[in-house]
């Protein structure tokens, strides 16, 4: 009967509206920070103090949310990030993130940058369980979902990068004399361990290992020394302005080994350019993103959306500057967080979709490298491409390599 | 005589200030120490956390008050002590299990000791000569902490991780709360302690040195002993701020202790009026606040801002909160009258 058949697919129709109804109500659900027209995200960066200068990361990231919401937010609801300075001062950072957990009351801190701010900050984000998400340092540490499960990295550790070289200098180079020379801090040491570890029972390939102070005005004395060691391959585990020094006297003394320097310092304008293309020829690196200042990516679509969003968004922000394409990243991540928390955010689940990120690929990083998280792995990107120095730009090559330890 | 020598010999860089005015009354006293205990019942625990800082970094300006001040000697070397305080603490408390409250005056002695014997060769500069030498022990220090050789107890690098304790007999008090009591104490009895110590013999003999050292000497003033000992004691009092310091942030690490906190803790004591005790709080809030205001003006430019500002306070009253105070004094002496 027709009438009965209406009833029926009315009721059913009605219920079906209360059911999604109500499962609707039940979704949206918020911690502390978020509401049904706001996230509040946190950040802490050196805006001023010895390493002002990753200060445009913040800015880039503060850029990027502008864009966001003027494209509508997330599901809805605008990002309101709260920025503060800590100078790099482990103090201040710990002043800071309370101030932006108790006083601004955040639902997360996101990107905040350095290893001795972040150490500083890592327990009491854990106790009070608000994310640390994202955290802009390259230690090892933050992979550690099991004691610290409020704490995510973002980058590929040192150890990681580390570990690729190592297992290309064991592949390639096995009998390679390998002489390291690092910076006395979190970052070197963090190196040297990883790349031990890669090295495994043929860490004795190492015959010689030197450190330098960020204090000393140069460098060439150390890369002297490690010249009369006998070495045939040369680790430079060096922050820019060393690794340019590095490169320039490695060159003047004519030594010749395979010289591979760290990800950090492998930006063609800090490093290659000061220490003179002809000199750095032939040099060994690996990166994760695309270098804004290598004509190879102009083309490049996600590049392309990257300069489009400076110039619109950031326009002093400078492309050549790996601080903003790293930012840009970073940011990119974080939305596609949020954007899966859908409307529950709390900070269980935003830890819960932080780690559950497949194969997110931010615009910036290099074509096949992609972000992948799971409950027990903390370390969104883990994967790198080796790259030789050639002309006057970097030349990928090799298949792309996990730091994973075991892989 | 060069220049400099003139200039240091002289005209004493830090004014006299006659001991009663190092200090003030025993009303004003009681009603900010008054407020003071009060701040946890209505303020945030956040807020409580900053208070605690502000407490601990006036502590530390008011040891370089003590040196400056008191003997008028200068020192840009405290961030220096007060990282041996801190780092005494930490390892006593992570190493070794030792309660908190008993790292104190450990580390009070530790940097007491420091500062006496930092103090003998110190003894030989003076004025601008001793602020270089002791700006060499504070750009030393943080490398000194990451050597491989003290690792196994510093940590290195990566600096140690301190529980914080929680409020003893079952206290009803958060830990923020108190903590900020614990520091309170702490930093009332040595505030006390140190007025005492100027209005004493040391301390006159301490104010003696200052304004003429050939007077004294030919007072009968051992100098050599009094600006060593003024050394030590000042050290020592910061010490029990890092020590303090370590407790209230959790967290040592050698890029917390950097030449930036020396001129930091100087620049608190300039504002807070240099010789005047009480404006060591003062200094501490300026320190512990303006960048942030400054921050929140502009953040690219906020050094700019914070410069601006100090500039501002140092131009406007050039002799700090002792100014400031002088001037409310007299204006609620007129409205008395």
């Amino acid at each position: 009967m027709d009438f009965g058949r209406n009833i029926r697919v009315a009721a059913l129709a009605v219920a079906v509206v209360a059911v999604s109804a109500g499962t609707a109500l039940a979704q949206k659900k918020y911690d502390t920070g978020a509401s049904d027209t706001e996230i509040k995200v946190g950040n802490i960066m050196p805006y001023s103090g010895p390493v002002s200068a990753f200060g445009v990361i913040g800015k880039t990231e503060a850029a990027y949310f502008r864009k966001v919401n003027d494209e509508g937010g997330i599901n809805g609801r605008k990002i309101s990030f709260i920025s503060y300075d800590d100078a790099y001062s482990p103090p201040k950072a710990v002043e800071q993130a309370r101030k932006l957990v108790e006083s601004d009351e955040v639902l997360l801190i996101f990107n905040s940058l350095g290893t001795p701010s972040n150490s500083a900050i890592h327990k009491y984000m854990n106790e009070k369980k608000v994310p640390q998400l994202f955290v802009a340092s390259g230690a090892s540490k933050w992979n550690d979902a099991k004691n610290f499960p409020w704490t995510m990295g973002w980058q590929p550790s040192y150890q990681s990068e580390a570990h690729i070289y190592g297992k290309y200098l064991l592949k390639e180079k096995p009998g390679a004399k390998i002489a390291v020379l690092y910076q006395n801090d979190d970052f070197g040491k963090d190196y040297l361990k990883g790349l031990k570890n890669a090295l495994g029972e043929k860490a004795s390939m190492i015959v010689a290992e030197d450190s330098y102070e960020t204090s000393e005005p140069s460098i060439d004395d150390h890369v002297v020394r490690l010249k009369e060691s006998g070495a045939d391959v040369f680790v430079s585990v060096t922050t820019p302005k060393f690794a340019a020094q590095a490169i320039k006297k490695r060159a003047e003394i004519d030594w010749k080994p395979l010289q591979i320097v760290a990800n950090v310092s492998a930006s063609v304008g800090a490093v290659m350019m000061p220490a003179g293309f002809e000199n750095a020829q032939g040099v060994l690196s690996a990166a994760y993103d695309k270098d804004g200042a290598d004509p190879q990516w102009d083309d490049d679509p996600g590049m392309k959306k990257f300069f489009d969003f400076l110039r619109k968004y950031y326009p002093d922000g400078n492309r050549l500057d790996a601080a903003t394409a790293f930012g840009y990243g970073a940011a990119q991540t974080l939305v596609q967080v949020l954007r899966q928390c859908g409307d529950d955010l709390t900070r269980a689940n935003v830890m819960k979709q932080a780690a559950n990120l497949q194969d997110f690929a931010p615009d910036t990083l290099l074509p096949g490298i992609t972000i992948n998280t799971s409950p027990t792995d903390f370390a969104p990107i883990d994967q790198l491409q080796l790259m030789r120095f050639k002309g006057q730009r970097w030349e990928l090559f090799g298949d792309i390599m996990s730091g994973k330890a075991g892989h | 005589m060069s220049a400099v020598e003139d200039v240091a010999t002289e005209a004493p860089a830090v004014e006299a200030v006659p001991k009663r005015a190092m200090t003030v009354g025993a009303g004003t006293s009681l009603v900010v120490l008054g407020l003071l205990v009060l701040v946890p019942v209505f303020a945030k625990n956040f807020i409580v956390f900053q208070m605690t800082m502000l407490l601990i970094y006036g502590l530390a300006v008011l040891a370089l008050n003590i040196l400056t001040g008191g003997s008028g000697q200068f020192s840009l070397g405290q961030s220096a002590f007060y990282a041996i305080g801190a780092y005494t603490s930490a390892i006593l408390m992570e190493q070794y299990n030792l309660n908190y409250a008993l790292t104190l005056p450990v580390a009070g002695v530790i940097c007491f000791g420091a500062g006496f014997l930092f103090g003998q060769p110190a003894l030989r500069l003076s004025g601008v000569y001793l602020a270089l030498a002791t700006f060499a022990l504070a750009t030393a220090m943080p490398q000194l902490l990451k050597l491989n050789f003290f690792e196994k107890w510093t940590g290195g690098v990566q600096g140690l991780v301190v529980t914080k304790p929680d409020a003893p007999f079952g206290l009803p008090l958060s830990q923020d709360a108190w903590l900020y009591y614990f520091t309170l104490v702490v930093v009332v009895a040595i505030y006390i302690f140190s007025v005492n110590l100027l209005r004493s013999r040391s301390g006159r003999a301490f104010m003696a040195i200052r304004d003429n050292e050939i007077a004294a000497s030919a007072m009968g003033v051992d100098v050599a002993l009094y600006k060593t000992l003024a050394f030590g004691v000042s050290a020592g009092i910061t010490g029990v701020a890092g020590g303090l310091g370590a407790i209230a942030v959790q967290f040592v690490a050698p890029d917390s202790y950097t030449i930036q906190l020396a001129i930091s803790l100087f620049l608190g004591m300039v504002v807070g009026g240099v010789g005047w005790l009480p404006g060591s709080i003062v200094g501490s809030a300026f320190i512990i606040f303006v960048p942030n205001i400054a921050e929140g003006i502009s953040k690219g430019l906020s050094g700019a801002v914070f410069g601006v500002l100090l500039f501002l306070v140092i131009f406007l009253v050039p002799h700090g909160a002792r100014q400031v105070a002088i001037v409310g004094q007299q204006l609620l002496g007129r409205l008395r009258k």
